[in-house]
């Protein structure tokens, strides 16, 4: 706790800043974001097919229907 | 020390009448009526102690208008201590008085689930016409727009331009993990053809700072001034700035953040860096705007910050509090797996993420996991926003139906298990006058005439109906009166109890 606080005492302060190694972890870090990337593409494929399936028949008509009161 | 933030949400549903009946307000009532018959005793809600009209700073402005209490429309009281209600053209879901940020997802989830009861009660009513849809969103993308309010339990000693200054920096940027996403633009606060997605649903129909009014020139802060408990002890801050969430992690966070600013406004211990915006109603539309959530927002005192900076020195400051004078005033018991320790951790991930690549969030936050599925089919059908189809989708992720939600197929990540918020529908928290309120419903729903927030009426057959006032939201537990309940043979015996 006390570790990340340090780590964290003057954020906005940290982030101006890019060190070397600030750099290193974002290099890592890069193929994990795109291989989550590809997995999430793949799952919104699934759900894309899905979705043809389900979304309100005449999508215009709809959302021109959808109509509320303003509330508060 | 900061008090106790007893914290509840209500939501506005959006409805929708897909038969020739399109009366919102009967539509509204139909489920409402419908819900009560079947599921509940059909209570009355008494309006004796409503005062929406009163002002926090002690006065009402020239011009405003104090809204209207509309006590004819249907209006009922749950035996988990919610109310469920019309309001304003809307049915409306009040959580009971949660003791903790992560119980009041459980009573907004349990919401969801009553909604979808009342959807099944009405559709059985109405077999041959369009039984009523209801989406939890907040416009309609024609510029009306219904909100998703909180309410917080505040010591009444803290000076209301104290409570100001703490939340308006807060409430702006926290718009960044707090929106529900929306295509488009409604008001003219935005420019409509540069911004094809914002972040907030509700952002941009808020102009002014500070004032009274909930349904036109919204105020990031309202001053209603009506804390259905001892007001000489309490205060309710009443919050209309948010977005209803489906995100059970967005909740937690608008919860959970904002308590956590208001218990450091009660023991002075916000952030040290001054984040006074020189125009907080201007920047609140920028952030919803900049999904970048790379655009400057001026400060009072010339300097600029994101909204990202902003949260991340909230953030640090509460981190602070936290670790110096702990969150007991959240519920929490100090341990690791605390309710505090839940909310810091969900809040720094998010800000991480938000700044670091906001799309690792899509399953996270609301306003990410709809942009990612809209920018997908778009892809897929070669289209834009402006697509009628991808104006469908964005109002269906918000649609409660079981086999019609966008937003249950995204398998978002979740705090509460189907049992929890299911339990929910019916039992009352244990922790506030909510219990109590719960119970006496559930036992004796004869004898209880009318409820609100701070008192129930009972009529046990002799003259006069028998007012138990519950002028302490943290008075009624099932700690202080789950015995006397429980030895109580009846609503006369109980109430000689309580006398005694």
């Amino acid at each position: 706790m006390a570790e990340q606080e340090q780590k964290r005492k003057s954020p906005a302060a940290d982030r101006t800043s890019t060190t070397e190694s600030d750099a290193e972890s974002a290099a890592a870090a890069a193929p994990a974001t795109s291989e989550r990337g590809e997995k999430l593409k793949a799952e919104l494929d699934d759900l894309l097919d899905e979705i043809d399936e389900v979304l309100e028949d005449n999508a215009e008509e709809f959302v021109r229907n959808y109509v509320q009161k303003g509330g508060q | 020390m900061a008090i106790t933030k007893v914290c509840g949400i209500e939501t506005e549903y959006g409805i929708h009448s897909p038969g020739p009946e399109q009366n919102p307000i009967a539509a509204s009532s139909v489920l409402v009526n419908a819900y009560a018959a079947d599921v509940e005793q059909k209570i009355g809600w008494d309006f004796e102690d409503e005062t929406p009209g009163n002002d926090a700073r002690g006065f009402a402005r020239e011009g405003s208008l104090a809204p209207m209490v509309e006590t004819h429309l249907a209006n009922t009281v749950l035996t988990n201590g919610a109310r469920f209600y019309v309001d304003h053209a809307h049915p409306e879901y009040s959580t009971p008085e949660c003791l903790t940020p992560l119980e009041c997802v459980v009573y907004d989830k349990a919401g969801e689930e009553i909604l979808r009861r009342a959807m099944t009660a009405a559709a059985l009513r109405m077999p041959d016409q369009g039984s009523p849809i209801v989406y939890k969103n907040n416009s309609d993308g024609k510029g009306n727009s219904y909100g998703c309010h909180e309410n917080y339990m505040m010591d009444r000693a803290v000076p209301f331009a104290k409570v100001i200054e703490g939340v308006v920096p807060h409430f702006v940027s926290r718009t960044i993990y707090v929106g529900a996403g929306k295509v488009g633009v409604e008001t003219p606060a935005l420019n409509s053809s540069t911004v094809e997605y914002q972040i907030s649903q509700r952002a941009e129909f808020f102009e002014e700072v500070v004032g009274l009014e909930t349904t036109l020139k919204r105020p990031i802060v309202n001053t209603r001034d009506e804390p259905h408990a001892d007001p000489k002890r309490f205060r309710r801050l009443h919050v209309i700035v948010g977005d209803a969430n489906l995100s059970e992690i967005a909740t937690l966070l608008k919860v959970g953040t904002t308590a956590i600013v208001l218990a450091m406004v009660e023991d002075e211990a916000g952030p040290t860096r001054d984040l006074a915006l020189a125009d907080p109603v201007r920047a609140l539309h920028q952030v919803s705007a900049d999904l970048s959530l790379s655009s400057p927002l001026t400060l009072s005192d010339g300097s600029t910050a994101t909204a990202l900076e902003m949260q991340w020195e909230i953030f640090g400051a509460a981190r602070k509090y936290a670790a110096e004078q702990g969150l007991a005033a959240l519920g929490d018991d100090g341990g690791d797996d605390g309710v505090g320790a839940l909310i810091l951790n969900h809040w720094e991930t998010v800000l991480e993420g938000l700044e670091s690549d906001p799309t690792t969030l899509s399953d996270t936050l609301d306003w990410v996991a709809k942009q990612q599925l809209l920018l997908a089919y778009q892809d897929r059908h070669s289209c834009g926003w402006g697509d009628p189809r991808v104006a469908a989708l964005a109002l269906q992720y918000h649609d409660l139906r079981p086999d019609r939600s966008i937003y249950q197929r995204l398998g978002m990540r979740r705090l509460v298990t189907v049992a929890e918020s299911t339990e929910a529908v019916g039992e009352p928290p244990p922790g506030t006058r909510a219990w109590f309120r719960g119970k006496c419903l559930a036992r004796w729903p004869d004898a209880v005439v009318t409820a609100n927030w701070d008192s129930l009426v009972f009529d046990i057959g002799t003259d006069p109906l028998r007012r138990v006032p519950m002028m302490d939201p943290l008075k009624g537990t099932a700690e202080h009166t789950g015995a006397l309940l429980a030895q109580s043979t009846g609503p006369a015996d109980l109430l000689n109890r309580l006398n005694s």
